[in-house]
């Protein structure tokens, strides 16, 4: 079937975190000269405006920051999907990213809640970063 | 320039609106320029006095403007993009090219067939995959390309992720939202402009509506609606000459929160633009919180007025849930808001109709909603990822 979701367009500043996904690793910019990690990806640090950056794989494990959950469908393509949860992920290393949760009913999620990262390839091209609850292997 | 100030530079001598609606029947430009040429009229202007335009949130080009007014020498021309916080902030801009003699007379406005031309919650329904090209729901590329792919499409979604933080971090509950709702619905009823007149709400009415993003229900989200409205600036000088008594811009700011692009990796999610754009405005004005009359506060959804009013400095931070309640932000109350209903319940025309609202109540036209005696009025905007922008309007 094909996937009928928005997809991102992959650029030149955001490539190498998309194939870090592809390749199922979690990889942010890091300044290279005072150490804060960013997101979204970006020329320039803005702590200290250097330059000098390095893609560097993180944890994947961190905590619900906040969280809505979507009842109503604003695209075609998640009529089926209401009600979803989209998520504030905050990770270990202190970086934040806007998500999904699975494997968690909407209601079940909480701020606070410890999660960690699976990749979901949706295309050929494109692996998206999610999340699920931590230690809820299987 | 230092130590100059924009403080009664200018001033706001014409007024304009459409009705508002669901279906203007109209289109898109010329609809502006009804609500345009009602504004110079009021001004007692002529269309070609007008040297200089300032479509906010680049609702229009311009040019489409100038061409149709008949504008023979326009000096000034510029678009603000800062969402629902840019008719606010392009009273900034008209004040400074009329206070430095850059232009004359600079008409402001703002307006959409917002229900009938392009409806945000239709989307899902009529099938239309051509959200993404939309520019009003997308203002950046990077919403596109890390948000959207998760379901992140409209502001509700944008926002509804601050509004539960702020329940979490101070208990700010749903019904303290509902305030806002019911306040503004109230008001409403006053205002024969009003899309909600004739429809009262009470707080379970608010209560039992449906959730459309949590924490949002369906009465936490403003109106969609067809409609323009449009202001005249001028210089202070030239305003004592003309039609109306003139409301004086005191103070006038914007800001932008950190970083302006990622709602998510802000460390503080509440020290939004407005933060930074009120103690300036109010610096400026030499006023306070105390000294404001009445307040039209941007209300795109209620709880974002909630945490205006906190940046405001109208109460502390974690404190505007409990301050909505009791009344008072209503008529009567200590700080009557949205005394026209609002984008909540008189008509989502991206803000400049709380301008015009701002502008009845300190000529004394605001009929059954008119504040006593109101002297000062405060307007704020917010737009995009939490723009802000505020004025003090004085009579």
């Amino acid at each position: 079937m094909q996937y009928s979701k928005p997809l991102p367009v992959i650029t030149a500043e955001t490539r190498e975190f998309w194939q870090g996904c592809k390749r199922h690793e979690l990889v942010f910019q890091r300044c290279k000269d005072c150490g804060t990690y960013r997101h979204y990806p970006r020329p320039m640090c803005p702590s200290c405006g250097s330059w000098n950056v390095e893609w560097a794989k993180v944890s994947g494990k961190g905590k619900v920051y906040t969280y809505i959950i979507a009842h109503q469908p604003f695209h075609p393509a998640f009529v089926n999907d209401v009600p979803y949860a989209v998520v504030v992920v905050e990770l270990e290393e202190g970086v934040r990213l806007v998500s999904n949760i699975v494997d968690c009913k909407p209601e079940d999620i909480y701020i606070g809640m410890p999660v960690e990262v699976i990749f979901d390839d949706v295309t050929e091209e494109v692996t998206l970063p999610r999340f699920r609850p931590r230690g809820n292997q299987r | 320039m230092e130590g100059s100030t924009l403080k009664d530079k200018a001033a706001i001598v014409g007024i304009g609106e459409t009705e508002y609606s669901k279906n203007s029947g109209m289109s898109h430009l010329a609809l502006l320029l009804q609500a345009a040429t009602r504004a110079i009229e009021d001004a007692g202007l002529s269309p070609k006095d007008i040297d200089g335009v300032i479509p906010a949130m680049g609702v229009i080009p311009f040019e489409d403007v100038a061409v149709n007014l008949g504008i023979e020498d326009l000096k000034y021309a510029v678009s603000i993009l800062m969402g629902g916080a840019s008719a606010v902030a392009s009273l900034q801009s008209a004040a400074m090219a009329v206070a430095f003699g850059i232009a004359t007379n600079v008409l402001c406005l703002t307006g959409w067939n917002g229900y009938s031309g392009m409806r945000a919650s239709a989307v899902g329904k009529a099938g239309d995959a051509s959200l993404t090209a939309t520019p009003v729901l997308s203002p950046l590329p990077k919403l596109r390309d890390f948000e959207m792919p998760y379901g992140v499409f409209v502001p509700a979604h944008w926002y509804a992720p601050l509004a539960m933080r702020h329940m979490h971090e101070y208990g700010t509950t749903s019904r303290q939202m509902g305030a806002v709702a019911v306040t503004c619905r109230k008001h409403a009823q006053l205002n024969e402009r009003a899309m909600m007149r004739g429809k009262p709400m009470t707080i379970e009415d608010h209560q039992n509506s449906r959730m459309i993003v949590t924490p949002f229900r369906l009465f936490d989200c403003c109106l969609e609606s067809d409609g323009a409205a449009a202001v005249v600036v001028t210089s202070a000088e030239r305003a004592k000459d003309m039609r109306h008594r003139p409301v004086y811009i005191m103070g006038v700011a914007e800001g932008h929160p950190v970083p302006v692009d990622h709602i998510a990796a802000r460390r503080d999610m509440f020290q939004i633009g407005l933060s930074y754009a009120a103690p300036r405005a109010f610096a400026m004005a030499g006023v306070t919180p105390k000294d404001i009359d009445v307040a039209e506060i941007y209300d795109c959804f209620t709880w974002v007025v909630i945490c205006q009013l906190e940046a405001l400095g109208f109460c502390k931070r974690g404190e505007g849930g409990p301050f909505v309640e009791s009344g008072r932000i209503e008529l009567g109350g200590e700080l009557p808001i949205n005394t026209h209903g609002g984008l909540l319940s008189q008509a989502h025309v991206l803000g400049m109709n709380h301008i015009v609202e701002a502008v009845r109540q300190l000529r004394g036209d605001a009929g059954a909603a008119q504040v006593k005696d109101a002297e000062i009025a405060l307007v704020t905007g917010w737009g995009d990822l939490g723009d802000g922008s505020v004025a003090i309007l004085r009579r």
